[in-house]
């Protein structure tokens, strides 16, 4: 039995409705508990900000797309290195850093928690692999169905069952935890160098469209009970007047589930543009958060861009195609057989660029125009539009309209008269930001249940301390501090164990995997299903009975049981 | 006893439909396999015990002594490399690389002297790929370019490209068009549609010409490129065009000649210009069965796919100067660990007199001509047949090689585990 007590914590914990509290936290063998002996171990808060640990709801940090940003960009590695020094291994990168540089990253940040925001079935053993070696946060997997055959096939026959089977079969066998769409539809046009321009597009041969994908997955998806709804990359990412296709993909949500969001769009900041191209751009933020402060039933991540550096990477391989040839570095795709794409590119966003200053200026808005910040969750889909380690900074941007005007006042002249941010006078409380950096994120993945993203009795011991008092400091007037406070705890705790102190990794780890398995009926299941199986080993270039992700992958693992309506 | 969907531990392919027949632990027989994977399940010549040399000869060791012998030479070394690695499991060569960390050595796979020039060129321009399942559904035109699948990848045409069914192609064989451009006539080249025979060292030429042609400006080039005939050159680039699917797979015929990485970048920024008419794709054709595993583990934990130096803390990464080759020509290393591959039959003279001369450890479960220069080796049980673990596929997706028979002696993760924990004891960790 292990004990641990933090006295004097000043507690923002939003899901259990506590804000600023100064109180004692009492952990034994790796949760929250109602108070501990006088043995425990003790650590003295002094009253700083302490918080759940973090969770980020899309990042992308492991597996094949991730890699092979790193294998393909040197100069990333060059530019962000340390030596190895006590339980910390030698960590390379600054935008897509090597699993251990993003571990220890993450931590020294507080953060106990994050989704990796796609992984292709077909190399879920790679997405696990690096998991393992990602030891302080405990990790889960979209799984992308964006263009997966089997299921175009079923939804095409109006057979939404047969979705919900193909799925849930699939999830199991990968380990994976939610179902991701990437421009639905369009990675499969993709096969064939094309895309989809609408949500009314037809796909190519399999003659159903990404509105028809859209809905049969919501529906396939509370039909398996999963914990997180569908976890949408919307089509047309990055094109002008894109926010079209967003309202109407919102338009086709319905409100089924009252634990949680129907539908969770991802990095949206992508998606609200206005205008008909490069020239006339602007921001569509409003109408965006007009949507959302009336559908309860969508969640959203903004998706922030930041100035600098950095490396795009997303399963949507014609959307790269697209940026490649307006940036013309270097360019990588990769499709995956029956199931999705892929693409990367290094980028740099620059202040002094009209586009990017609208970018930047878009996601700041959707955070500022979304009334309720449970509904917008703090993401720059790392490390799309910016690398992770880049929140503190959005978060004193949100926080301080002061600093807001100040980096407005470098950014590309034209842009005021393209967005309305300057406009807007909200600022960002201490509460609100916990919402959007933890108990947003635990509630929108459907994981509260299971201890994560608070710190009421029986929750998971994922703690924060950050070195801020916030009765001292005011955050609208002192952006500087918030910065240096959410960069660096002064104590992440992850299962009870302190795993950094003050930046330095105090262990080795071991994280937990959390995946889903749904229990699928035997005449629903896959497995006793002959055609699926001869069209498995005909089309596919594994056999069937080599692709589910072996036991061996899963060292410390949650399974999330679920109980399929078929 | 059959087992099925086995995965054979041989080429990049990494087919995973054989059919291997067990009795009394003893492997009988081979189904569906290609010579290469009958001659690799079926070899007998395995060693039994860890050896050491002796004056004159070779005396049995024990597993305990030969892992001392190798951790203490690691321990004592300056300038140790940890090479090999694309024989082995995945989880082996992450075992290796925290070795490599921990003695500040250098740790490079067999990727530095075949498909490292294809790295280069991708660092500086990307890479414009699929998994091979996409080509087999899809392409209607296929371009083997410097290598020769039939003798070397045995079962690629017939599992991903010319003879394969392709869901999107009625008759897959008559439908697909396939083009060999090599220097001399291979067995692949006889089967091809199209044979282009470019003069040995010609292939950057050609590569320009053909990019030329695509962006429209074949009138600039001569009748004639590296004995390539210009009609030839406009023949296959409309045939691109018209593809409604193209796919490139080249080999060490291109990596390896005149113009090295400069023609793998040449052939990537082809697959971009011709991405700008229709689909196409490019993938290297890799030769070890689990080669790519090492540059994927290397990557995500070192940030590089392959020579990595470790010797200031950080991973440095300098092809050239960090690769193998290079610290061995340069006599800098002085001790050697070779894994899952024999430079002894591959490496430049000067090299292989280097490792003679310094302490040698050979982790290998048969004897090759590395055996010649080691000081020990430690047989171990054969990833694949008797061990199992995790592999990349030449195009990036991961298997499991299985275990079909139970192994007599451990597996590379256990012996390099061993080491590893040793290392770590004698340094206080």
């Amino acid at each position: 039995m292990t004990e641990l007590l933090i006295r004097n914590a000043c507690v923002i914990d939003p899901i259990n409705d506590i804000c600023g509290e100064i109180m004692d936290i009492a952990v034994r063998d790796g949760k929250i508990v109602e108070s501990v002996g006088s043995g425990a171990e003790v650590i003295d808060a002094g009253g700083s900000l302490t918080m759940p640990g973090g969770i980020d709801a899309h990042t992308h940090v492991c597996g094949t797309k991730v890699n092979f940003g790193r294998y393909m960009s040197p100069e990333d590695m060059r530019a962000g290195r340390t030596a190895r020094r006590g339980h910390m291994h030698a960590t390379s990168g600054y935008s897509v850093p090597t699993t251990y540089g993003t571990s220890y990253r993450y931590s020294a940040m507080g953060y106990t928690t994050a989704l990796e925001g796609a992984m292709a079935p077909l190399e879920a053993r790679h997405t696990h692999e690096e998991f393992a070696y990602t030891p302080l946060q405990d990790m889960m997997a979209n799984t992308l169905f964006d263009g997966n055959w089997p299921v175009m096939q079923a939804i095409h026959d109006g057979d939404i069952k047969r979705v919900a089977a193909i799925v849930g079969w699939t999830l199991s066998a990968v380990k994976g935890f939610a179902i991701k769409l990437t421009n639905p539809g369009g990675t499969e046009a993709w096969g064939w160098g094309k895309d989809v321009s609408s949500i009314r597009d037809v796909v190519p041969h399999f003659e159903v469209t990404p509105a028809e994908i859209i809905r049969a997955m919501i529906e396939a998806n509370e039909m398996l009970n999963l914990p997180h709804s569908v976890h949408l990359h919307c089509n047309c990412l990055g094109k002008p007047g894109n926010y079209e296709t967003t309202l109407e993909t919102f338009d086709l949500v319905p409100n089924t589930n009252d634990k949680r969001q129907s539908l969770y769009a991802t990095h949206v900041q992508f998606h609200a543009y206005g205008g008909s191209s490069w020239r006339d751009i602007c921001s569509r933020s409003e109408e965006i958060c007009r949507a959302i402060n009336q559908k309860p039933q969508i969640v959203m991540d903004m998706g922030q861009v930041m100035f600098g550096k950095t490396t795009t990477m997303t399963a949507d391989g014609p959307m790269e195609f697209n940026l490649y040839r307006l940036y013309h570095n270097k360019w990588s795709n990769h499709d995956v057989e029956l199931e999705t794409g892929s693409g990367i590119i290094p980028v740099y966003y620059n202040r002094k660029n009209l586009v990017n200053s609208i970018m930047w200026a878009i996601g700041l808005e959707l955070a500022l125009l979304t009334d309720n910040p449970w509904q917008c969750i703090l993401a720059t889909d790392n490390p799309n539009g910016a690398p992770f380690v880049k929140y503190p900074e959005i978060i004193a941007l949100l926080m301080s309209k002061r600093y807001r005007n100040g980096v407005f006042q470098t950014v590309h002249p034209d842009t005021e008269h393209n967005v309305p941010l300057a406009a807007l006078d909200r600022e960002l409380t201490w509460k609100e930001i916990a919402i959007m950096t933890r108990a947003a994120p635990a509630k929108a993945l459907g994981i509260v249940d299971i201890g994560k993203g608070h710190l009421g009795e029986g929750a998971d011991a994922d703690i924060a301390i950050y070195p801020l008092n916030i009765n001292e400091i005011d955050p609208a007037k002192a952006p500087e501090e918030v910065i240096r406070a959410f960069g660096q705890t002064d104590y992440t705790i992850k299962r009870g164990r302190v795993v950094c102190c003050r930046g330095t990794c105090m262990v080795d780890g071991e994280n937990t995997t959390i995946w889903v398995n749904p229990r699928i009926s035997e005449n629903h299941s896959m497995d006793h299903d002959p055609e699926f199986a001869r069209n498995f080993d005909k089309n596919y270039t594994i056999r069937m009975r080599n692709y589910p992700v072996q036991e061996e992958y899963l060292q410390r693992n949650l399974c999330i049981e679920t109980e399929a309506r078929l | 006893m059959k087992k099925c969907d086995v995965i054979c531990p041989f080429c990049g392919c990494l087919c995973d439909d054989l059919e291997i027949t067990v009795e009394d632990n003893r492997i009988l027989g081979v189904d569906n396999g290609c010579t290469l994977a009958n001659a690799k399940f079926m070899g007998k010549e395995r060693l039994t015990s860890p050896i050491r040399r002796t004056d004159g000869g070779w005396e049995d060791i024990n597993y305990d002594e030969a892992i001392r012998y190798t951790v203490d030479m690691l321990l004592d070394a300056d300038r140790p490399l940890l090479y090999g690695w694309s024989g082995t499991h995945g989880e082996a060569q992450c075992i290796g690389v925290h070795m490599c960390e921990l003695v500040g050595g250098i740790i490079d796979s067999t990727t530095s002297v075949c498909h490292g020039p294809s790295i280069l060129a991708i660092q500086e321009v990307g890479h414009p790929g699929c998994t091979l399942g996409q080509v087999k559904n899809r392409a209607d035109v296929v371009i083997y370019w410097g290598c020769n699948p039939l003798e070397a990848h045995p079962r690629h045409m017939s599992r991903y490209t010319t003879y394969a069914d392709g869901y999107f192609l009625d008759n897959a064989f008559r439908d697909r068009t396939v083009v060999v451009v090599d220097v001399r006539e291979t067995e692949t080249a006889r089967v091809a549609d199209e044979f282009v025979r470019i003069k040995q060292g010609g292939d950057y030429a050609v590569l320009s010409a053909l990019r030329a042609i695509v962006r429209g400006k074949g009138d600039m080039i001569p009748p004639s490129v590296a004995g390539v005939p210009r009609s030839q050159l406009e023949r296959i680039v409309r045939m691109c065009k018209d593809a409604k699917f193209g796919a490139v797979f080249f080999g060490l015929g291109l990596t390896m000649t005149k113009g090295k990485y400069k023609n793998i970048r040449n052939a990537i920024e082809l697959v971009d210009e011709l991405s700008r008419h229709t689909k196409f794709t490019i993938t290297p054709m890799r030769g070890h069965w689990n080669v790519y595993g090492s540059n994927e583990v290397f990557t995500w934990m070192t940030g590089y796919p392959y020579a990595i130096d470790f010797c200031r803390g950080i991973a440095f990464y300098n092809p050239g100067e960090t690769s193998a080759i290079d610290i061995l020509a340069r006599k800098e290393c002085d001790a050697c660990m070779i894994i899952g591959s024999d430079p002894g039959a591959h490496f430049p003279r000067k090299c292989v007199e280097h490792l003679a001369d310094i302490p040698t450890v050979v982790i290998d479960p048969v004897p090759t001509m590395t055996t010649a220069m080691a000081n020990v080796q430690i047989p171990v049980a054969v990833s694949g047949i008797d061990a199992e673990g995790t592999a990349y596929r030449m195009d990036g997706v991961p298997f499991r090689v299985k275990k079909v028979i139970e192994p007599t002696l451990p597996s590379d993760t256990e012996v390099l585990g061993d080491m590893f924990a040793r290392m770590k004891e004698a340094k206080g960790l």
